[in-house]
């Protein structure tokens, strides 16, 4: 994986709040194609961090890069090389689901041609080719779920921010959802994942967590499970944020 | 460039998809100013009309007789006469039979022909003062006309006479047509464009286009250019229904209107913009924008209530009301036919006023984005 070209890249990022310091030197190297998954607590300062790396926010210290760009010159640039999607799934409910994605094709810069091809793919892959015309409101939540995740890929950013992206999405969409992530790393995009699941922490190639904006750990889940001699990502997050 | 461009035209465009599927939004568009001039220009209106008038005649000579006449043939009033005595007429007002009550005294046409001076005396209900000042002009004219006939023998070294220009009749039509073309424009520009900037928050999507390339200004025109273009074909169905059905003339320039309406328009987005900017969901924008907007312009713009009327610290906060400037042109433009020249004051504080707002906005609206 080392062999790798890098993704993503901090040095001492720092962020603070007045007198409150949300992110407290982080250092990372995220390498493309790779599935890095973000733990800690609410608060912790994993939305601080992502914030920053995609262009919302200034860091107040630190180095900092995305896809090559430096996150306090170049945010504009950041911002056409990243997808982002949210828990929220950020979806228009009364616009149809062929709406949608010329919206977000449109503000992204997407030519009509170019726009009409993705989302002749998108729907082929999510299944939803019948269903274009309908509103994006009736859509079970799991469709929703893929077709934000579609949405942020139109523009095909070699890296994608993914803010809880399953929260409330029952287990079996879950599970294919993981599905399309995998494909999603296996094409050369680097995937950067916030999640509270601990099973789904298993399933990145690295796992980082926070803790009050410090980095406590970062490594893949099977050497955190050693390190720490537990059985599960989920007993490795108890012990490390119950020790502190 | 082109992409700017492009950009703003996919904004809105889905801005537009979201006023046409929302029947709230268009409601307030479409019915709204239809609803509105039926209610004040049927419902409000503020001429009055058929005042009843109850009549005390104690003298019942000729002379009374053709006083009384003189009031029917003013039309405004309707006479009933009343044979209790002055001491209970008070029920006249409390039971609402009556806004006034002529009394005419004993003799009263016999003291005509020697004294110079014979009082009659008139109680007017003043529960509602604007009327009762109507009334009282009212009856003062009649009065002065029966005079002239009677050729009093008090000869007046001068008198007043007034001439009513720009509305000879008086017909309120003219003052309210202008006041709901200001109320629409600040409804749509103000109090829509903050809603829908809020539910963006509210739901979500305003972070989903921020991680985007677009840039502030390109969603700010995105989201702005459909609410001022309809806010402005709001405009000309206000202004057409009101010269169709109402008879309100338009004597100004439609072309110096159009941009002075364009200048309303942005300082009521501005306004709108600026609220967005301190609220995060839809219920409070619309709270905040109809105590920032809606109540301000009703009340404080001289769209009902006269300014000079008003307590001092109003008076003082009207100057920051827009379509206090706003009424003036519009009322200035329509029925006077003024030229930019002649408005330039109202038109001159407008823009600043604006200015101001689209700085403040502009600039919050940007900190507000990081």
């Amino acid at each position: 994986m080392n062999s790798q070209p890098v993704s993503v890249q901090t040095e001492g990022l720092t962020r603070r709040f007045g007198k409150f310091t949300a992110v407290d030197r982080v250092s990372i190297t995220v390498n493309q194609g790779e599935i890095f998954g973000f733990l800690g607590a609410n608060g912790a300062g994993k939305t601080t961090m992502i914030r920053m790396l995609c262009g919302l926010l200034k860091p107040s210290e630190g180095k900092g890069s995305v896809a090559g760009f430096d996150v306090y010159r170049q945010s504009e640039e950041i911002k056409k090389h990243i997808g982002y999607m949210s828990q929220k799934f950020s979806l228009y409910d009364d616009l149809t689901i062929t709406e949608n994605i010329e919206f977000y094709g449109g503000i992204y810069g997407l030519s009509r041609e170019a726009i009409r091809h993705r989302r002749e793919q998108l729907l082929e892959q999510t299944g939803l080719q019948d269903a274009s015309r309908k509103m994006t409101r009736d859509l079970p939540l799991g469709f929703k779920q893929r077709l934000a995740l579609g949405c942020a890929l139109l523009h095909d950013p070699p890296v994608i921010f993914l803010d809880e992206p399953t929260s409330g999405v029952d287990p079996e969409a879950r599970r294919s959802f993981w599905d399309l992530i995998y494909q999603t790393a296996d094409n050369g995009k680097t995937v950067f994942v916030t999640t509270h699941f601990m099973d789904e922490a298993e399933y990145c190639h690295r796992v980082s967590i926070m803790r009050a904006g410090q980095l406590i750990a970062l490594d893949t889940p099977g050497n955190l499970k050693k390190q720490y001699q537990q059985r599960s990502m989920q007993e490795v997050f108890v012990a490390l944020v119950e020790a502190g | 460039m082109k992409t700017h461009l492009a950009r703003i035209i996919a904004i809105s465009k889905k801005e537009l998809l979201h006023i046409i599927r929302d029947p709230r939004t268009l409601i307030i568009i479409v019915l709204m100013p239809v609803i509105q001039l039926i209610m004040f220009g049927y419902a409000m209106n503020l001429e009055i009309q058929r005042v009843d008038m109850a009549v005390i005649d104690h003298d019942r000579s000729r002379t009374a007789v053709d006083l009384q006449e003189a009031f029917r043939q003013n039309g405004f009033f309707n006479l009933f006469p009343y044979e209790g005595k002055l001491a209970d007429a008070e029920a006249l007002f409390l039971e609402r039979r009556a806004r006034v009550i002529l009394m005419i005294p004993a003799d009263f046409g016999k003291h005509l022909q020697r004294e110079p001076l014979v009082p009659v005396q008139l109680l007017i209900d003043a529960a509602d003062p604007n009327a009762a000042v109507n009334i009282q002009n009212y009856c003062n004219q009649v009065i002065r006309i029966f005079n002239e006939r009677y050729g009093s023998a008090l000869a007046l070294p001068f008198e007043i006479e007034s001439t009513i220009w720009f509305n000879p009749d008086m017909k309120s039509a003219y003052f309210f047509v202008p006041g709901i073309l200001a109320l629409l424009l600040v409804m749509i520009s103000a109090l829509l464009t903050s809603i829908t900037i809020a539910r963006e928050k509210e739901m979500g999507t305003m972070e989903q286009i921020l991680v985007s390339p677009v840039r502030p200004y390109e969603i700010i025109l995105g989201k702005v250019i459909p609410y001022a273009v309809l806010a402005f074909l709001d405009g000309a169905l206000i202004l057409f229904l009101g010269m169709v059905f109402f008879q309100v003339p338009f004597i100004g320039s439609a072309l110096l209107l159009a941009a002075l309406v364009l200048l309303f328009v942005i300082t009521a987005l501005s306004l709108g913009l600026l609220i967005s900017t301190v609220t995060s969901t839809q219920q409070i924008a619309m709270m905040v924008a109809l105590f920032a907007t809606l109540l301000p312009t009703l009340l404080l713009s001289g769209f009902i209530f006269p300014i000079p009327s008003m307590p001092r610290i109003l008076q003082l906060l009207s100057y920051v009301v827009p379509a206090k400037y706003f009424l003036v042109i519009v009322r200035g433009i329509m029925l006077k036919g003024n030229t930019l020249t002649q408005l330039l004051v109202p038109a001159g504080f407008l823009a600043l006023l604006t200015a101001v707002l689209l700085a403040g906005a502009w600039k919050k609206f940007r900190v507000n984005l990081e």
